[in-house]
């Protein structure tokens, strides 16, 4: 049995709750942490274990905070709150059951790098969730574990909750910090990065909520028991959105490194109607489509394995098709969202998301005919390589790995 | 003092202090899910509204109204009815869903009941892939969840609320 | 100066200063990389991909630091994903290939994303033949379309956003240049975009819709034919027009500009102008022009025109053939002699004030420069030096803006105060009210309305943080406008200026001066021709035989004047329209318009300018200097000053401020930079290259005297119980002739000419919109009232030419007129 880091709320009821979740040790990391370490060391500590980025980069969290200059202040921290990739539920489920131990991760790292003033962005649907976090911040403010000059040190810290309205982008690291400074959600152009000028054009870290969930464990129970879970490379553990057409959809907490077939065929208990699996897709909308083999189920779930069947592991939000799914009907789905969620920034993904749904909707409608399908491969690589940002290269990952993959779907489509 | 001061003194102050001095852009869009609680929509006196306070253009307002999905720029049904049929849900009949739905209230996605109660819209991918069919009621600038859904239990969700909701106006 | 970077673009060895572009780079070693998002004056954003090339760094060893070297010894060059020449900076051995397949391809790829959208509605659209688009797809594109055209997004072409400027939805690229100018450079954030994705499109919800003075430039920079004037719009093709360069005389900047214009059967085959553009000239107007400049040449079509002398017969003005009026015009000054009194305004062009000046040297009448405003004299001194340029001002330099509402009286130099704030000047603005450059600058000083002299002896002390900023600038330049102030006062002004830029050492070098915000274009010819104002005109006038008034229109401007005048025993007058001076005239004069003539005039910054004959001119008109030199004839005073060039190098010889100018030298240009203009008009957008003259600013007066404390403020007017202090003040667009023939213009000039704080108007009695009767002396006049809670209290604001003839600050009687509809409460 693996250890749990994160769904924490599934053995101890009622963590949400701050009476329960103090009881059970809650903020003792903290308040330690701002009474007795020197922001460096716990920056060290998180780089000691190894804990690389949530949100779907994968970047090394402790070098992410060590990259916010000393010159330049005030430094801010913001959570990233706005999980929108299709597939992907894991942050809601923190969020709603196990907030403290998010907060304590986000406050943690607020001091790491001396922000005074953190925020976090929520995706507007989690409307609920946010009113929450603001009732629970006000009561971390009337219990002293956030304010002016804590327990009695120099360091103050307040946090804010934004809400957002409804744009997937905004998950997008530049265009959530647009997004909380009054502006339309679009990616800012790199450099400067975030680091150097991110909010309000200060040195900005941003973080998922997972990956600060993480960060109360690695500083209580020590680097050495956090790496005792998943790789080397990809230490610790992860949480697994599974869905689409697997029995038990759900999140699942599984060392990084545990393999398709666990999570599909061992948690999820195997294909709705005991279906044969054909293809999945690891990271959400934004996936290439795996084809299901056997080596490809044996395939463990890390950061440095999913590259290798080519594709990437993301936010794992592992979205099961089987036998019964046309891929082409799969991709004119994802088109259509990378579609409606184009920022309209930049010209190959505006024009080309919005071309390519065309393409996939007469596909899909019997109304295309075989060039349509190298129609569509052709547009699709014209966005390749030459978009603003990542939406756009996302949106043609199940597109191009479709039709190389499952041409015969498309086929079948378009000969009707 | 504007309208929307007048009416929310303490959440337009509270809004306000979240930002540095020099910030206040960023409090549009928090304005704007305020003006929302009311009417269900952005009219453009309240984005005239939120200009003022925020001391930016109407059209920078505007714009960012027009940007974000949740933002609407005209009034629809009192409960928006927003059903997932992204990806996820697609795979485990979330279009046999909408379409129930549609059946039993007589519109199509997109369109307002006659007594313009309810509007039904589909919309991307809302975080609850593991719970489909789901559907989001979005009710002034309140957002709720309805998951593991039924076309009955929806329809009978709304038939409750429909009746709470005629309550209140009469 | 940056260090110097060298790399290499498509093969070829470039050097720029470290932080440039790498399409800036390119474009200055002639090397084309199509752009859409990217213009030279605005922040580069990425944004449209057309500008993908492949970008090469020399490899470097992590160990060690040092470059990793090929076989050969050459460094090895690392290749990565295509990027944006329109973002990356240079950098030192970077090797750019803008023409490789992989580059052509992406080109082609943007291309071809851009055109799905597109209508390709070529033939009927107003940039076809200079359009960006049009012209890369040529080059770079596709040969047809993949696209099925019904699944093409579909939007409302015709949009208007507002009364000028007209979207087409369907044509917009989305490059956004259009929002970042408005945002970006002029600050009025008044378009943006609505939705995402595909149907993002371009909307205003400002009110009047677009509403910025800058809004024309849109029109020039948007790179599609997307956005046009409502004015030009289906006007014609632009290859068929000709352009004709000019120089805007709406106010004292001096932006070159371009009339484009052409032959029409519409026009019964006349030869007219169909836009108006701006002309590069980066020392004053960059690439930019106001509305007012862009769209109130109009007034060259008018009806109302004069077409022919007018003689006073039997009381009435006849219409009569040229002979007979210059004859009339030369019997009446005969008689008058010595005793005639000249008066010649601004809007001369300096040929035709140095005729005049001419010919009243031979009479011995007398001659005064007609001017609203004062301190020429100042400027010939202390004024901007040769070699200044607003743009080179930033950090380290001060400008200080003194009784200026520069937006409303000098766009362009609102604009580029307001840039160089943006890049780091210390701008003070002193100002009896708030103005829109407020929230630019470093230092606001607020004074009460007729303690401006106080508000610059403060500044002269020198011990406020202000004054300190000013004097401790390494450059310093000061506008000085006449907000709330007639001319005695700007002339006192004017003085103490001078004093403070003299007493700081700010004078005489480069990018360092006094200007003065005039209110007629020419007015400094007036004063480097010798001519000067006379604060005692109206006795002059009263007490002349007879008048001779050009370029000027004293009786609707000052119920003073038009008294004096009423007892002159003759008024002759140059006009191009029936002016109030001229109804009282007996002789009148027409003449013609700027853009039908040759000539020169010297602009606010001291720049002496050349403007060129753009349309034939009306028939009947004559240029003014023509018809003083004619009249001189009859008088038997052989001026022969037959044509512009010939007199302009008569004036160069014998007036000091002219000296060592021809119309050659002023026709002068060089390169600039951005480059615009030319074939790639993707690059600036469509404003025109100079190729016509960058005109000369030419030495200051060596006789500097030390300013004294000379010209001296009068005493402020005396306010009596029951009275107020009404001043005048300026607005962009107003009720003058000029701006009032342009039809699209109408809905922009304000209704109310009377402005107060609304606690004062409650006082009053009086309501917004409301109508005011102000009365001083024995005048009484009628205006509508509009409440501005900026307004200082206790001053009543009266707007110039908007019908009520107030030109200094004056006491004044306030009553609500009783006919106020209920509506108004
Ligand atoms: C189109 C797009 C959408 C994204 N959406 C999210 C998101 O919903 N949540 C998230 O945490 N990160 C998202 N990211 C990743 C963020 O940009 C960023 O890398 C992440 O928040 C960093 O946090 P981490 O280092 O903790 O992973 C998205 C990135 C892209 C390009
Ligand atoms: S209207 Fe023209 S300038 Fe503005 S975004 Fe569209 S194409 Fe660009
Ligand atoms: S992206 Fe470089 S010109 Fe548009």
């Amino acid at each position: 049995m693996s250890e749990i880091f994160l769904l924490r709320h599934r053995e101890i009821p009622g963590l949400n709750q701050l009476r329960t979740y103090t009881a059970n040790g809650g903020f003792e990391t903290w308040m330690q942490a701002v009474k007795t370490q020197k922001p460096a060391d716990i920056i060290q500590i998180v780089k000691d274990s190894g804990l690389r980025g949530r949100g779907g980069a994968g970047f090394p969290t402790g070098m992410k905070w060590a990259f916010l200059p000393n010159n330049i202040w005030p430094h801010y921290v913001v959570a990233n709150a706005d999980e929108s990739e299709p597939g992907t539920f894991k942050d809601r489920e923190i969020l709603e059951l196990n907030p403290f131990q998010f907060l304590e991760g986000l406050m943690i790292s607020s001091f790491a790098v001396q922000a005074h003033d953190s925020y976090i962005y929520f995706r507007g649907e989690f409307a609920e969730i946010y009113r929450k976090f603001e009732d629970r911040i006000r009561e971390l403010e009337e219990k002293g574990f956030i304010g002016e000059k804590l327990f009695g040190t120099d360091y103050s810290l307040h946090l804010h909750c934004v809400l957002g309205a409804g744009a997937y982008i905004c998950g997008e690291e530049t265009a959530l910090l647009e997004s909380i400074e009054g502006r339309l959600g679009q990616p800012r152009l790199r450099p400067p990065f975030p680091a150097v000028a991110g909010l309000f054009e200060k040195p900005t870290v941003i973080n998922n909520v997972e990956t600060l969930t993480n960060i109360p464990i690695i500083l209580s129970k020590g680097v050495a028991y956090f790496r005792s879970q998943g790789t080397d490379k990809s230490p610790g553990t992860k949480i697994f959105c599974l869905s689409g057409r697997v029995k038990k959809p759900g999140n699942y907490e599984l060392p990084l490194g545990t393999t398709f077939r666990e999570l599909i065929y061992g948690h999820g208990e195997g294909i709705l109607n005991d279906a044969q699996i054909k293809a999945i897709m690891p990271a959400g909308a934004s996936s290439s489509l795996i084809p299901a083999t056997e080596q490809a189920l044996d395939t463990p779930m890390d950061y440095e394995s999913v590259p290798a069947l080519g594709a990437q592991l993301g936010s794992a939000s592992v979205i099961i098709l089987d036998e019964t799914i046309n891929i082409a009907d799969l991709v004119n789905s994802t088109v259509h969202f990378f579609m409606h969620e184009s920022c309209g920034k930049c010209t190959p993904c505006r024009e080309g998301t919005y071309w390519m749904s065309h393409i996939t909707q007469r596909i899909v409608e019997g109304k295309a005919s075989k060039p349509d399908i190298d129609l569509l491969k052709s547009v699709a690589t014209q966005m390749q390589g030459n978009c603003f940002c990542a939406l756009g290269e996302f949106s043609i990952m199940a597109p191009l790995s479709g039709i190389e993959k499952f041409r015969a779907d498309f086929e079948a489509r378009v000969e009707k | 003092m504007n309208s929307l001061e007048k009416k929310y003194p303490d959440e337009v102050a509270s809004i306000l202090a979240r930002y540095p001095e020099d910030q206040k852009r960023a409090a549009i869009i928090p304005l704007l899910h305020l003006t929302q609680r009311d009417a269900g929509f952005i009219s453009i006196h309240a984005m005239n509204d939120v200009a003022e306070i925020t001391r930016q253009s109407i059209t920078d307002v505007a714009s960012i109204a027009g940007y974000y999905t949740l933002f609407h720029d005209h009034p629809e049904g009192k409960i928006r009815l927003q059903v997932c049929t992204d990806v996820a849900c697609m795979l485990r009949g979330a279009q046999e869903y909408l379409a129930e739905l549609s059946r039993g209230l007589g519109i199509q996605p997109g369109e307002t009941t006659a007594d313009g109660l309810v509007t039904l819209e589909e919309v991307k991918c809302v975080a609850a892939c593991d719970h489909v069919p789901v559907f989001q009621s979005q009710i002034g600038d309140a957002i709720e969840f309805h998951e593991n859904q039924t076309s009955q239990k929806t329809l009978d969700w709304l038939r409750s609320m429909s009746a709470s909701i005629k309550g209140e106006g009469s | 100066m940056d260090k110097l970077v060298s790399l290499t673009i498509d093969g070829r060895a470039v050097q720029a200063p470290a932080g440039t572009l790498i399409i800036d780079a390119a474009k200055k070693a002639g090397i084309v990389i199509p752009v859409f998002c990217y213009h030279p004056k605005l922040e580069p954003v990425g944004m449209c991909r057309m500008c993908l090339v492949d970008i090469g760094r020399p490899a470097i060893d992590r160990a060690t630091g040092q470059p990793i070297l090929n076989p050969d010894g050459t460094p090895k060059i690392q290749f990565g994903k295509l990027d944006t020449a329109c973002t990356t900076p240079i950098s030192e051995g970077m090797v750019v290939w803008g023409a490789t397949e992989k580059v052509m391809s992406a080109r082609k790829s943007m291309l071809e994303f851009l055109l799905t959208s597109h209508p390709l509605d070529c033939p009927i659209c107003d940039k076809g033949g200079e359009c960006p688009l049009q012209n890369q797809t040529m080059k770079f594109g596709p040969g047809d379309s993949r696209f099925i055209y019904d699944e093409k997004i579909h939007l409302r072409k015709k949009m208007p956003l507002g009364d000028l400027i007209m979207l087409d939805r369907e044509r917009c690229i989305q490059c956004a240049r259009c929002i970042r100018f408005q945002d970006q450079v002029v600050d009025e954030p008044v378009i943006g975009f609505y939705q995402r994705g595909r149907p993002l499109e371009i909307v205003s919800y400002s009110e009047p819709g677009f509403d910025s003075i800058f809004s024309g430039n849109t029109t020039d920079i948007c790179p599609v034919g997307a956005l046009t004037t409502t004015d030009f719009r289906f006007g014609a093709r632009p290859w068929e027009m000709q352009p004709e360069a000019s120089i805007c005389t709406q106010c004292p900047v001096g932006c070159n500009i371009n009339y484009d214009v052409r032959r029409e059967a519409r026009s019964a085959g006349k030869i007219v102008i169909k836009r108006v553009m701006p002309r590069q000239n980066e020392s004053v107007n960059e690439i930019w022009i106001c509305d007012k400049g862009r769209f109130t040449y109009h007034y060259v079509e008018s009806p109302q025109r004069l077409t022919s002398p007018l003689v006073r017969q039997n009381g009435e003005l006849k219409p009569v053939p040229w002979e007979e009026a210059l004859t009339a015009a030369a019997d009446k000054i005969r008689t008058a002699g010595s005793n005639l009194v000249t008066v010649a305004g601004g809007r001369l062009l300096n040929e035709d004030l140095y005729a005049l000046k001419q010919m009243n040297q031979a009479i011995h009448g007398s001659i005064f420069h007609y001017s609203r405003m004062g301190g020429a004299g100042w400027v010939n001194r202390v004024g901007m030096a040769p070699g200044s340029n607003l743009a080179d001002l930033g950090k380290g330099d001060a400008i200080l803006v003194f009784a200026s509402d520069l937006h409303e009286e000098a766009p362009i130099w609102w604009l580029r105060v307001k840039q160089a704030a943006d890049r780091g000047a210390a701008l003070i603005v002193a100002n009896a009210r708030p103005t829109r450059l407020n929230k630019h600058a470093a230092h606001g000083i607020k004074y009460r309305y007729g303690e401006e002299e106080s508000a610059l002896q403060e500044l002269l002390a020198g011990e406020s943080d202000a004054a300190k900023a000013f004097s401790s600038s390494k450059n310093a330049v000061i506008f000085l406008g006449s907000d709330g102030m007639g001319a005695a006062q700007v002339e006192a002004a004017a003085a103490l200026a001078s004093e403070l830029l003299v007493k700081t050492d700010h004078f005489g070098k480069p990018n360092n001066g006094l200007v003065v915000v005039w209110q007629a274009a020419n007015e400094l010819g007036a004063s480097m021709l010798g001519l000067s104002p006379s604060p005692t005109l109206g006795e002059k006038l009263g007490a002349a035989m007879g008048v001779y008034i050009a370029g000027a229109d004293p009786v609707a401007d000052d119920p003073d004047l038009n008294d004096a005048i009423q007892r002159a025993a003759f008024v002759i007058v140059q006009d191009m329209f029936l002016s109030e001076t001229a109804k009282l005239a007996d002789v009148v004069l027409p003449v013609q318009a700027v853009m039908e003539r040759e000539g020169s005039l010297v602009s606010g910054e001291r720049r002496v300018q050349l403007v060129y004959p753009a349309i034939p001119a009306l028939e009947g008109t004559r240029p003014d200097f023509s018809i003083t030199n004619e009249i001189a004839a009859r008088l038997d005073v052989k001026l022969d000053l037959s044509a512009p060039e010939q007199i302009f190098d008569r004036l160069a010889q014998s007036e000091r401020a002219f000296s060592g100018l021809s119309y050659e030298r002023l026709a002068e240009t060089q390169p600039q930079w951005p480059e615009v203009g030319d074939k790639d008009l993707y690059f600036g957008g469509t404003s025109f290259k100079n190729k016509e003259g960058l005109g000369v600013v030419p030495d200051l007066s060596h006789e500097m005297a030390e300013p004294s404390a000379g010209a001296k403020f009068q005493e402020r007017a005396a306010v009596q119980y029951g009275e107020w202090l009404a001043v005048p003040v300026t607005s962009v667009y107003h009720q003058d002739v000029y701006v009032a023939s342009a039809e699209l213009l109408k809905n922009r000039i304000p209704s109310e000419a009377i402005l107060m704080h609304p606690a004062d108007a409650t006082a009053l009695g009086a309501s917004s919109g409301g109508k005011l009767t102000l009365k001083w002396g024995i005048h009484s006049y009628e205006g509508s009232l509009a409440v501005d809670a900026n307004l200082p209290q206790g001053v009543i604001l009266v707007r110039r030419d908007m019908g009520i003839p107030l030109q200094q600050p004056t006491a004044v009687r306030v009553t609500p007129a009783t006919n106020q509809s209920e509506s108004d409460r």
